[in-house]
């Protein structure tokens, strides 16, 4: 009996390195916040409410990493053919898309203290996020709207290849354009913050990185636990 | 508590509260796969014997 995934297409990267990945995660996170709270000086400017950057800022980055390393998938898979890089394209957006949300939630909150509404549409930034959410949003309506198999697999990764252009777009409108209420901390001359500020910040967006690997390892390996399951089914049947 | 420390505990809670939906979720799903290969082993069992 044929299926449409074949389990010897499934192989990858296992679970095997999950709880190294998430005793990082716990320990960069819980570490970074800290840090962040009880080391790092308060900000001149914003005062308490600059707390949240060490959250949202690797937040929105780790999104920006879940998309991006689904892409770079999606392209494996237009170029080897193989079949397993569809399913680890596809968890990755699907972090991609949950962070995304985040960095959405967080920013408005983020938002509200600074600047005293939740969203504004003045700021490229925040639209052309907006925008890249939605449209890796829209991966799933694309993905399951057609039927599993070669097709899907091929549309779902050019999908996820177009949405990365929006990346760099995203990430550097705020630098291009110049802003007036969306901070640039990160410019071409260097990190515009202490270096407490900044250190905090990178053990927070490695520990992010690393829960977003954890969770990306889970998902993966329940996804294909799935695949076999349905592929056992059509055994015994 | 002032304004600015209510808002960034919450931003910190949706990150918090966002694990736990994830964490329930997955243990929704181990649930799930443990019934289904239950199902798969008495399934296969049946057909071995019968």
């Amino acid at each position: 009996m044929s299926t449409w995934l074949p389990s010897e297409d499934r192989r990858g990267p296992s679970l095997r390195f999950g709880p190294l990945f998430a005793a990082a995660a716990a320990g960069l996170l819980v570490g970074g916040f800290a840090l962040a709270f009880y080391w790092a000086p308060e900000d001149a400017d914003q005062g308490f409410s600059q707390k949240i950057f060490y959250l949202h800022v690797p937040i929105a980055l780790t999104a920006y990493a879940c998309f991006g390393w689904g892409a770079w998938k999606a392209l494996r898979l237009l170029w080897t053919g193989e079949r397993r890089y569809d399913l680890e394209s596809y968890t990755a957006i699907h972090m991609g898309v949950i962070f995304g949300l985040l960095t959405l939630v967080t920013g408005s909150i983020w938002a509200k203290i600074s600047w005293g509404e939740w969203w504004t549409w003045g700021e490229r930034q925040l639209v052309l996020f907006l925008i890249l959410f939605l449209f890796y949003s829209s991966y799933f309506m694309l993905r399951y709207s057609t039927d599993p198999g070669p097709r899907r697999e091929r549309n779902s990764a050019v999908y996820a290849l177009f949405g990365v252009v929006l990346i760099p777009v995203s990430f550097l409108a705020v630098r291009i354009a110049g802003t007036i209420l969306h901070p640039t901390i990160f410019t071409h001359e260097g990190a515009d913050l202490p270096w407490q500020m900044l250190v905090a910040f990178l053990v927070c967006l490695a520990g992010m990185l690393s829960l977003a690997a954890t969770l990306y390892r889970v998902e993966l390996t329940g996804k294909r636990i799935d695949a076999s399951l349905r592929e056992l089914r059509e055994l015994l049947a | 508590m002032s304004t600015a420390e209510k808002y960034v505990t919450g931003a910190y809670l949706v990150l918090l509260g966002s694990l736990l939906v994830y964490l329930l979720i997955i243990a929704l799903k181990v649930g799930r796969l443990e019934e289904e290969l239950a199902d798969l082993a008495r399934a296969a069992r049946e057909k071995h014997s019968g």
